[in-house]
């Protein structure tokens, strides 16, 4: 007797464990494996781009910590190089190093953070979650002296940041530095040789380079396909032009070249620390302006690489105070249009897997 | 009856101070008395003892992931199981409106009567056990299978999508397990020639963890499948399937599940513990010590490979268990069936020899059949650095 069967629909979200933060999946499986995939966004829109338009141009800088809260420092960093742009204003060298400091320290947290909630969608019990939070403690406590805050930060400012690193800001970074990368090592070693770990993400949830350039897709999710594209090194901002690092790019696409392209970054973005931290100069942190930005009439993009590609806000003036348009290019939106490519035919336990590989944050989805 | 009152049991003792208060005639009280008392005795120091292990769990898990655990309830949080306990029976019983609502209710007690009734047949200690049963280990792998009907039932129950999920997976992990578990208790059950766990351990002149390793590999790894211990969590699978088949309970039908699953350890260590190191025997140490410290050293290395290793995948389950445990424990079998058809009656220099045969044997097979169960990629690894100078603005 032919036994009947017929897929079966579930719905993934929102408040499931592993869809990192308010994200639904209508997905439809055969027995365990996905025959389509409906992402639903918007649970966390929050009308960002809109409530810009009503404050002033400072104002705007809390709200850019609200997109990807993992992130911070990168969001604030696209934000104020946008409205550099629009202005014409140039920081002061000091404020563009503490800049970068702040941006490296939040890449390395970022990284470690996608890298933990990837391994805890693998299954592994919270401890590599545990390991790297522990690390990412650190970070916050460096960002907690340098603005006061921990996750909404706001430290940088149209023309610089917001103010000088306190004394016990340097020998607190030199320590991290020192001690970063034993703590980088120890992940490769639990992880990147792990049997069950490779098993699991090896040739799984492969993306092709042509299919990710055409979808806009950026930053560790297209690097890991092997093309080398790193806003820092193709469009340079800040003093990224004068700091010596190797773009990592991995050969395969899959699930572990996600995860192994991002480790790797944590090693350069701790080789960009060192250097910053020996060459910074003295002076002034801040460009000197009025209290209230008001830019020429005109437009401008301003766009930085954020841990989870490129980050850019696309800044209308229309000569007032406010921002007559703002918009957001979030990387994560944009990374994950390819999910259907991504999921389909793969089965659900990947899902999880693929999908953490990918690195969103859904503040940044929906803004 | 006559088999209850065999050697020189608790039971025994009990029945005979019971029988010698009672007047003629009255003799069937004793055995009703005798029964009860150990079986009161048994599911209270299981229940007292799951719940040590549950703070045990929490606690070492804490250690391996760099955090403290449980410190608030009592000192060191050694209260913290009570407070558990506390709050799940406190908490609201939901049972969804379209559930199945006899089976939905059934589940949790069908998933907990084995593991209870699994204790009868265990030895605790020197002469300590409430029937010394001659089928013990058929008995025992027998009721272990039964949790997975209630695994079934629960999933089927609940009329939700993820805790159907989960217990299809735990149908099919039955099936694929449940053979290689009873395979490698073949070479022990040859070597002793009986299936009474007292005889068992009596029969061991040395640990069969040293004469049947591959035997020992094979049960572990299929009874942590069997019990949905990490690696093979496959069932409840917490960042696929929210909690898998308890997805839909609360309250203490879920304390029910938890008890068992966490009792269900602690019974997988005892049959261990006496299947393969020898039960209760040891030096210096009272018998029951004995047997508990080995009981929390299997308990020990559940909660090790929890905090070390990820899941594995459904199909790579499968597979692990069909192409790598089952050639395994079949090679264990042929492998002691010709030793003890060689040494019927094995010295235990003769047994040694064995040992070594053996440990021998599991490291080949290991090594062979790993590679088949490997999925390793056949193109080679490529990583490209650039280090090309920045190109400049734009």
């Amino acid at each position: 007797m032919p036994l009947r069967t017929e897929p079966i629909t579930i719905n993934l979200g929102p408040q499931h464990p592993s869809t990192h933060g308010v994200f639904r999946l209508r997905v439809t499986f055969d027995g365990e494996v996905i025959q389509d995939v409906e992402p639903v966004f918007g649970y966390l829109h929050r009308g960002s781009e809109k409530l810009a338009e009503e404050r002033t141009y400072t104002q705007v800088i809390t709200l850019t910590d609200r997109l990807d809260y993992v992130a911070s420092m990168t969001s604030n960093q696209a934000y104020v190089i946008a409205c550099e742009k629009l202005t014409g204003i140039h920081p002061p060298e000091r404020g563009l190093y503490l800049r970068v400091i702040a941006a490296e320290l939040q890449r390395v947290a970022s990284h470690l953070v996608a890298i933990g909630f990837f391994l805890q969608d693998l299954g592994a019990f919270a401890t590599p979650l545990m390991y790297c939070f522990r690390e990412r403690e650190r970070i916050l406590d460096l960002f907690e002296m340098l603005c006061g805050a921990r996750i909404t930060l706001s430290y940088m400012r149209i023309g610089g940041v917001f103010q000088d690193a306190p004394e016990e800001f340097w020998p607190a970074l030199r320590r991290f530095l020192d001690e970063m990368p034993g703590y980088a090592d120890e992940l490769d070693a639990l992880l990147s040789e792990n049997e069950v770990v490779v098993a699991r993400t090896r040739g799984i949830g492969v993306l092709p380079a042509d299919l990710l350039i055409n979808a806009s897709a950026t930053g560790p999710v297209l690097r890991a396909s092997g093309v080398a594209w790193d806003l820092r090194k193709k469009d340079p901002y800040d003093v990224y032009d004068r700091l010596e690092f190797d773009v990592v790019t991995a050969s395969r696409s899959d699930n572990y070249d996600r995860y192994y392209v991002r480790l790797q970054e944590i090693r350069q973005a701790l080789r960009i620390l060192e250097q910053c931290y020996r060459d910074i100069p003295e002076g002034p942190v801040r460009a000197t302006l009025s209290n209230l930005v008001r830019p020429p009439v005109g437009e401008a993009y301003g766009r930085v690489e954020s841990p989870k590609g490129e980050l850019g806000y696309y800044l209308v003036s229309d000569g007032s105070i406010s921002p007559y348009r703002c918009r957001v290019r979030s990387p994560s939106l944009i990374n994950l249009t390819l999910l259907r490519e991504l999921l389909m035919g793969w089965k659900l336990a990947d899902l999880v897997v693929s999908f953490g590989s990918i690195d969103i944050n859904m503040g940044e989805v929906d803004r | 009856m006559g088999e209850l009152l065999a050697g020189n049991s608790i039971y025994r003792n009990v029945y005979i101070w019971v029988e010698g208060l009672l007047p003629t005639g009255w003799q069937w009280v004793a055995y009703f008395v005798a029964g009860f008392t150990i079986m009161f005795l048994l599911l209270n120091a299981f229940l007292v003892l799951t719940m040590v292990y549950t703070y045990m769990e929490r606690r070492v898990l804490g250690r391996f992931q760099g955090r403290l655990g449980p410190n608030r309830v009592g000192p060191f949080g050694i209260l913290q199981p009570v407070a558990d306990a506390i709050k799940l029976l406190t908490k609201e019983d939901i049972v969804p409106a379209v559930a199945d609502r006899w089976v939905f209710n059934l589940a949790p007690v069908v998933f907990f009567v084995p593991t209870v009734l699994v204790l009868g047949v265990v030895p605790f200690g020197q002469n300590s056990f409430l029937a010394d049963l001659n089928v013990g280990i058929l008995y025992v792998l027998a009721l272990s299978s039964v949790s997975t009907l209630a695994v079934f039932m629960a999933g089927w129950a609940s009329a939700n999508r993820f805790a159907l999920f989960g217990s299809m997976r735990a149908v099919a992990t039955l099936i694929s397990y449940e053979l290689p578990v009873l395979l490698s208790m073949g070479g022990v059950l040859m070597l002793v020639g009986s299936m009474s766990l007292v005889r068992i351990v009596e029969g061991q002149r040395i640990p069969f963890l040293l004469l049947q390793p591959l035997a020992f590999l094979v049960f572990l790894a299929g009874i942590s499948a069997e019990l949905n211990r990490a690696p093979f969590d496959m069932v409840e699978a917490e960042s696929e399937l929210v909690s898998g088949f308890n997805t839909e309970y609360s309250g203490m039908k879920y304390g029910l599940f938890a008890l068992a699953e966490f009792g269900n350890v602690l019974v997988a260590g005892a049959i261990m513990s006496v299947v393969f190191l020898k039960g209760w025997e040891g030096p210096v140490l009272p018998s029951h010590l004995w047997f508990l410290l080995k009981v929390f050293f299997f308990a020990f290395i559940f909660v090790w490979v929890r905090a070390t290793l990820p899941r594995l995948r459904i199909d790579q389950m499968m597979g692990f268990a069909w192409k790598f445990l089952f050639p395994l424990s079949l090679v264990n079998l042929v492998v002691t069936g010709a030793e003890v058809a060689v040494w019927p009656e094995a010295t235990t220099a003769q047994l040694w020899v064995m040992a070594v045969i053996n440990w021998v044997v599991a490291i080949v097979g290991v090594v062979v059949f790993s590679r088949l169960v490997r999925q390793r990629p056949t193109q080679p690894e490529v990583r490209v650095f650039s280090s090309a100078a920045p190109s400049g603005a734009r």
